[in-house]
Parts: structure tokens; C-alpha cells; sequence
């Protein structure tokens, strides 16, 4: 009996096991990781699972291999993965610049805890937004996700697949404890109603002549070809020219380095993602993103109740940063406010865009910010 | 005086990539003979060319990936085995070989290298062991012997190196072997062995380094180690592993031990699969 | 309306499960939003360990129990520990045979763990407290839970998970002041 690859119906589930169930009806078949709290749930149940639908499971001795693993896996054709916590993801770093640099797509899942270091292995964080974006040494544009629901860690895992593959890179999905470990109403859909986006093969076939990272077209991914097509292609991390081939030069090291940047600028409209609540006619404008934008909304409800001209946007991507949307709203809002777990990361960004400061209600980690600071800080921009 | 003979083709053309020559390797250096020899292997093995994959790390024995005309990945430092694991538990059918070097496979990787071996999977590693970290300069690493002159051990290395047959053996590989680039044939014939025998296997290569390891330590040159290996090198009887004839130092006048030392048949790693058991 | 549910007890007996069985009645068998959390880490091995439901109707932001409207208490431990936290006139519900509640409470009584073992098997205490939940809180249908029963637990257990249901959902809701009755 063929085991469900899409478990279409409503779960009441946690939000790792939403990750893990979103990676199977994405398609993914190969899990590499290494156990880490508070991520380690994805991992027990891939293991259960990704066997039934013949796909791999293995578990590495460190996460320095298990990012290489999934990128060889991903070299090969697969859609694969691998899910950790602060600690792992630093580990992971190193190959995450491979991947940015051999443009394999895979999907890193991040379930963030109280850090820097060992910190709060249990508790939740949300401090490795920046790592996110700036963790591996080099140039590069990241991709990174923050769900707020269990809900949204299916709906993200899937839609994290589908960019990778269609931008050719590593793509985080940054959650934290709170959504990691809490259990809500998940809806999984039908198997044929989930959104699937292909990498873009080489239609070239093997045999003829073929340069793997010409660019021809204007979204700037180069076309794929896997291991064992016949194409005989060469990848590597240095810088390489169109060929493939190591290129030592500035010329294509500075040609190389500003396509893999511009390669998720060009296409971020696609690639960003975020969410308004009583935005039109808000002078206080609250940001935040994962578990804390379900305090930011409450907040920000209480307040309109109060009678003050609050709104909510949410961040659903955090990479690439809306920049046009927070400059637009900046000369609109009166205040800007970013409520965020950690000591003012995404709070930078949003200056930096918007021009100005913003107010911050920040906390280090080890619990989720609550309603009632966010609503302070409203109150206090109201006055 | 005889005709040159000019060949139109030489049977490795198309393994090689023409286009990459010249390769960055030091005169005397060993690893261009090793490369023949995985070469000669893919031609012999009967497999598809396009069936052969071929992963490295960084380092000079690193840089076979890019001169060899296969799917090749050049990778990260140390991380080769894991990506190549990747690449074989993704597409079962490939033969995946891992050609990289000792400081790569050993010192940065050494933690994937022994769980590698522990769980068998079937993945081919030759490893070049010239003694040093090479492409940098001549640092020492964890395959230099006691006492011998690096770079960062000017006077002289105070660490004991890995016996590496011996570390793979209680690591669990399924095969292994040593061989230095004088034994050509035999390393041809033993990757050739590596290719049939599923689950783990290690060939180890001596290889001369005569500029990273060589000049310091009173070799000459590449063929004055060639010389040596000619001189001291012992078939070993297989099944046979005493830990310490199996460990080499070029300096001292001791045999060193070459050949299979295991040939077993541990189950190779395969991922559950619910149907199969 | 938000109503806040704890279920706390001592490791071993089964209160996470509990909190899913209830849970999932809530959200997918009764049209309720409900979230879920736990107490993970050090706290959670031995000793006191807790499920944390939030329901309302309508969508629920902030997911954590702040000051319970229902406590259920299997354990002396979890009941002094939680007891504090909980609202002064929240429905309380115990395992009488384990908990002596203070002076001014009362309590709705259930000897779930005597009952689950005339059952056979002592593991069946929490789904017998859910039926116990289920009856005096009114919050669900029996269908709800039973439906929730019946996709929580394994196959081969759900005729004895249904009868430790059944028990705990017949027996006679009154609250009592334990302590009372005891003097």
C-alpha cells in the first residue's frame, strides 16, 4: 500500500511536525541533520515518515555534513533538507557558502532558541535573523522565511522548496520554539492543489556543447543539470567562470559574486512576503514577524480598541528585506515600532529604510514577548 | 634514432579535461599518477563514464575533481565525503569516489572520514598521503611523522601522526589498501577492486611531495622518494594489521608495509526503505 | 472568549495526551480555535509536567495560559503548584484519591486512576479524565471527543481508550468541598 505523501486533511499538530509534513508534500525525499532541541521533533518524524514514501532519512555525525549532505543529495536531483537549532546553524555556515556559491537549491530550517551559544536549549530566540542573512563569509543575498503558525511552518516548508528551486540557493526558514513547539489546527491540502515550481533544467542535451553558468535569461539563474545526466559538469567553490571552471580573476569574481547578489534582488517581488492588519489609516505602525507578530496583533487590536490609529505589518519573508515597503510606510506612519526576540536586529533594518529610529520592544529570549509591552510602546507613541 | 610516434589519441582523452591543462601540480609531485590510475580504473570498470561521479575537498589532490571529465565536485574543505554520500544515497546507481588528499580527509574531515567508515557506506576513497598540508606551503598535518620539519614545525613536528590503515580497519571500512604512485599497476588494479566491492573503501596513496614535504626533510626530489618507496616497500600479507609495522616514516630506514589490508564484507549502509526489509 | 485549560499531573500520567485528545475535539471536531503548549526542558522530566490549551472562538494571538479558567490536577504537586495561578473561580477538577485540595475549594472529585485500573491498565487515567473533563465542563460533545479519541490513540487500543472515556464521562458530576467531606 502506498503510504500518503499529502496528508490532505485538518491536524491538530505541532509546529515541527507541520515542517516535517510540508516537506513531504513539497516533495522533499532526503533529510540530512543532526538532532538539536528545539528542532529535533522534525527530525523523529521524518524519520518515521520519509521511509514510507521511499525517501531517505540519515542522520549525520555533525552539521557541518549534514549541510554538505543535502547539497550533494540536492546535486544529485533531490528535494532535500535538514532542520536545526543557533548552535547547528552556525555549524552549517561554511556550507551554506557552497551552496550560495554552486547555486544548489535545499532548505535549512532554523527553530530558534535563546542564544548566543548553548543559551536557552529549550526556550525560545529569535536572534539568528542576522546570521540568517550575514552568517557565511562573502557576498551573497539570502532567502529566509519566519512562520508564526503551525499553519504557516507547512505552508512556508513547501514554499521554501518551490523558491529554492526556482533561484537555485539555500533557503532558511527561520521559526523559533514558540511555533516549533506549540500545536494548533494545521489544514493540509489536496495532494494536486499544492503549489509545485520546478528547477529550470538545461534544455540542452548532455553530449552537446553546454556552459552550466551561462546566464541567458533575465532572472539571472542559470539552468540545472544533476549528477549523473551525462553532462560531465564541474562545480566548484572558487570563483569559476561560465564553464564551471576555476577562474581566478577580480574580473569574474566581481561578474560571479554581484550575479549571485543580484539574482534575489532582481527577483524579489517574487520572493517577498508580507502581511498588513489595520494598516490603511495607522499612525503607529508595529513590525514584527514570527511568534511575536501574534503578541504585535494582539497589541495592536487592543489598541484600536482604545481608540488609537494602530497597525500590524508582519513580516513573512525577513531576506531579502521589504526596503520599498518600509520606506513607503515610514512617510505615512507617525511612529514606527519593531517588536522582535532579541536585542534589535530586524529593528536596524527597518531604520535603516525607513530613515529614522524606530522604538523597540526587545527582549533577549527564553519567552515570547507578550501583548502588553508592544502595547505600552503604542501607548507611549501615541501620547 | 627512432621516429617520434605522434598519437592522434590518447584513450584518456575524453577523461581528462584537455582545456584545464596545464594542472597546478609541482614537478615531481605524485598525484598526477594517481589520477591515471582512477582514470584507467573508469575506463576498465565497465561502467558508464557517465555513471562515475568524483568529489574532492580542497588541497592539491583536491584539484582531480576539476581535471577529470566526469559530474565533479570540488567542495568544501574536509566536507567532500558527506557531499559524496549525498550524491550516492540520492542516485544509488552512481559509483561516487572521493579523491582528496590527507589533510583534507584527515585532518578537517577526519570526523566524517571514520563515520563514513563506521556506517559503510558505498563511497570510494583514495586518499593521497604525502605527509603535509601541500597547496599551502608545507604545514604539518596529521599524517607527519614525528620529528620531521613543516613549515609550522620548525623544529621539528612534536605530534605522533594517524596510521591510517589501521584507524580505517576499527572504523569499519570494508576495504582497505596502501599503495605508493610507484605501484601503479597495483593501484589500478585495487580501484578497480574498490569499484566491485560495495560498502566502504580506502585506498591509501604515498605520494611524493617534494617540494611541500620533501625538501625539508632530506628528499630531493620526486623521484629520489620514488627511489625509497622502490627500496622499502613490503607486500603486506592481508588480514594482517600489527600497528606498528604499519607505520611509515620516510627518514627512517624501516620497511614500509603496502597492499590489501582488508577485504570483508560488513553490510553497507542503505536507508530503510518501508516495503523492503 | 478566551478560556484558558491546564492539565497537570505527574510525568507518566499522560497529561500531554490528554491536552491532544481535548485539543484536537476542540479544533477540528467543534469549529473552536484552540493552541496547545507545553512545559519542555529540565521542568518537564519527573515532577511536575502540564498541557496548556487556550479556546476561543475566535482566532487566539497570544498562545500561552496565563491564569487558568479550568485546572485539572493529578497530583498533590500540580495542584499546589497551579493552584495559585488559576482564577479564583475556575471550574477545578481532581483525581480525589491524589489531591486534597485546600479548605475554601471545591472540586469536581474523580477516582480517574482507581478507575482506570478496574479497567486493566493504570496508562488509560488521562482518557478517563478527559471523560470526566468532558462531562462536567460541557465545552464538547461527546462525539467530538470520541471522534478525537479515536485518531489520537493507536487502533489496537481504542475499544479500552473508549470504555476509560465512558467511565470517567458517567461518572456523577457534583462539586463537592473534598476537604469537608472528609471531617
Amino acid at each position: 500500500m502506498a503510504a500518503e505523501q499529502v496528508r490532505t486533511g485538518l491536524h491538530f499538530m505541532s509546529g515541527d511536525e507541520a515542517c516535517a509534513e510540508g516537506a513531504l508534500a513539497a516533495g522533499c525525499r532526503f533529510f540530512g541533520g543532526y538532532p538539536i532541541t528545539p528542532s529535533t521533533e522534525i527530525a523523529e518524524h521524518l524519520a518515521r515518515r520519509l521511509p514510507e514514501v521511499n525517501g531517505v532519512f540519515v542522520q549525520m555525525e555533525d552539521e557541518l555534513a549534514s549541510m554538505a549532505i543535502i547539497l550533494g543529495a540536492s546535486a544529485a536531483g533531490a528535494r532535500a533538507m535538514t532542520a536545526t537549532s543557533g548552535p547547528g546553524f552556525s555549524l552549517m555556515m561554511e556550507n551554506i557558502g557552497l551552496g550560495m556559491m554552486l547555486e544548489l537549491p535545499c532548505v535549512v530550517i532554523d527553530v530558534q532558541r535563546g542564544s548566543p551559544s548553548t543559551g536557552l536549549p529549550t526556550m525560545p530566540g529569535q536572534s539568528d535573523v542576522m546570521q540568517a542573512r550575514w552568517g557565511s563569509h562573502g557576498d551573497y543575498e539570502s532567502i529566509a522565511y519566519a512562520p508564526w503558525s503551525p499553519q504557516e511552518m507547512f505552508d512556508l516548508t513547501i514554499h521554501c522548496f518551490n523558491v529554492a528551486d526556482r533561484y537555485r540557493l539555500p533557503v532558511f526558514l527561520l521559526a523559533d520554539e514558540v511555533v516549533g513547539h506549540m500545536v494548533e489546527r494545521v489544514a493540509v491540502p489536496a495532494c494536486d492543489s499544492i503549489e509545485h515550481w520546478e528547477r529550470k533544467h538545461a534544455a540542452t542535451p548532455p553530449g552537446e556543447h553546454f556552459e552550466p553558468f551561462k546566464i541567458t535569461d533575465p532572472d539571472l539563474v542559470p539552468p540545472i543539470v544533476h549528477a549523473g545526466e551525462g553532462y560531465c559538469i564541474h562545480y566548484t567553490g572558487l570563483t569559476h567562470d561560465e564553464r564551471g571552471y576555476p577562474d581566478m580573476t577580480a574580473a569574474t569574481h566581481n561578474e560571479l559574486v554581484t550575479r549571485l547578489v543580484e539574482k534575489v534582488r532582481v527577483n524579489r517581488e517574487n520572493i517577498i512576503r508580507t502581511e498588513g492588519y489595520s494598516l490603511e489609516d495607522a499612525e503607529i505602525v508595529v513590525i514584527a514577524y514570527g511568534c511575536t507578530a501574534r503578541s504585535a496583533r494582539q497589541a495592536v487590536r487592543e489598541a484600536r480598541q482604545a481608540g488609537i490609529r494602530a497597525g500590524l505589518l508582519r513580516l513573512i519573508s525577513l531576506w531579502p528585506f521589504p526596503e520599498e515597503e518600509i520606506a513607503r510606510l515610514a512617510t505615512r506612519a507617525r511612529s514606527l515600532i519593531v517588536a522582535e526576540m532579541n536585542l534589535g536586529q530586524i529593528s536596524r533594518e527597518v531604520e535603516r529604510c525607513a530613515r529614522r529610529p524606530a522604538r523597540g520592544v526587545f527582549h533577549a529570549g527564553g519567552m515570547m514577548i507578550p501583548p502588553d509591552p508592544i502595547l505600552q510602546a503604542i501607548r507611549e507613541a501615541s501620547a | 634514432m627512432t621516429e617520434p610516434i605522434l598519437a592522434e589519441h590518447h584513450p584518456l582523452d575524453d577523461l581528462i579535461r584537455a582545456d584545464r591543462m596545464p594542472h597546478i601540480w609541482c614537478p615531481g609531485c605524485g598525484i598526477g599518477i594517481a589520477m591515471r590510475c582512477y582514470a584507467q580504473g573508469i575506463l576498465d570498470s565497465g561502467l558508464p563514464v557517465k555513471d562515475h561521479v568524483v568529489v574532492s575537498g580542497i588541497g592539491c589532490s583536491g584539484r582531480v575533481a576539476g581535471y577529470m571529465n566526469l559530474d565533479s565536485y570540488h567542495t568544501t574543505h574536509g566536507r567532500a565525503i558527506p557531499f559524496a554520500m549525498g550524491i550516492k544515497l540520492a542516485k544509488p546507481e552512481l559509483m561516487v569516489t572521493v579523491f582528496s588528499g590527507d589533510g583534507d580527509l584527515v585532518a578537517i574531515g577526519g570526523n566524517h572520514l571514520i563515520h563514513a567508515a563506521r556506517r559503510n557506506i558505498d563511497v570510494k576513497v583514495i586518499c593521497i598521503n604525502n605527509f603535509n598540508f601541500g597547496m599551502t606551503g608545507g604545514q604539518f598535518g596529521p599524517t607527519t611523522p614525528r620529528g620531521a620539519i613543516a613549515t609550522t614545525a620548525p623544529y621539528g613536528n612534536f605530534e605522533l601522526p594517524f596510521n591510517l590503515p589501521y584507524l580505517l580497519a576499527a572504523a569499519g571500512a570494508n576495504y582497505i589498501a596502501r599503495w605508493t604512485t610507484l605501484h601503479a599497476r597495483q593501484l589500478k588494479k585495487s580501484i578497480l577492486e574498490a569499484f566491485s566491492k560495495p560498502g566502504f573503501t580506502f585506498i591509501e596513496v604515498l605520494a611524493p611531495c617534494p617540494i611541500g614535504f620533501g625538501k625539508s626533510n632530506n628528499i630531493n626530489d620526486g623521484l629520489e622518494e620514488m627511489e625509497l618507496y622502490r627500496d622499502r616497500c613490503v607486500m603486506a600479507r592481508q588480514g594482517e594489521m600489527n600497528p606498528e609495522e604499519l607505520e611509515i616514516d620516510l627518514r627512517e630506514d624501516k620497511p614500509i608495509l603496502i597492499g590489501k589490508f582488508i577485504d570483508r564484507d560488513r553490510p553497507p549502509f542503505h536507508p530503510f526503505m518501508k516495503g523492503q526489509s | 472568549m478566551r478560556t484558558e485549560i491546564r492539565i497537570a499531573g505527574f510525568g507518566g500520567q499522560g497529561v500531554a495526551l490528554a491536552g491532544l485528545i481535548l485539543g484536537k475535539a476542540l479544533a477540528i471536531y467543534s469549529g473552536y480555535e484552540a493552541v496547545m503548549t507545553q512545559s519542555y526542558g529540565p521542568e518537564a522530566r519527573g515532577g511536575a509536567s502540564s498541557a496548556n490549551l487556550v479556546v476561543s472562538d475566535e482566532p487566539i494571538d497570544y498562545p500561552f495560559v496565563l491564569t487558568p479558567n479550568i485546572l485539572v490536577a493529578l497530583s498533590q504537586e500540580a495542584y499546589a503548584l497551579y493552584r495559585p495561578g488559576t482564577k479564583r473561580d475556575a471550574i477545578l477538577i481532581i483525581d480525589q484519591d491524589l489531591v486534597i485540595p485546600t479548605n475554601s475549594d471545591s472540586c469536581y472529585g474523580i477516582s480517574s486512576t482507581r478507575l482506570a485500573e478496574e479497567l486493566g491498565r493504570r496508562v488509560v487515567t488521562n482518557v478517563v479524565m478527559v471523560g470526566f473533563f468532558t462531562a462536567v465542563t460541557r465545552l464538547l460533545t461527546r462525539e467530538a471527543v470520541e471522534r478525537a479519541i479515536a485518531d489520537t490513540v493507536k487502533p489496537k487500543t481504542l475499544p479500552l481508550n473508549l470504555k476509560a472515556f465512558e467511565v470517567g464521562y458517567t461518572q456523577p458530576v457534583i462539586p463537592v468541598n473534598l476537604r469537608g467531606n472528609h471531617e
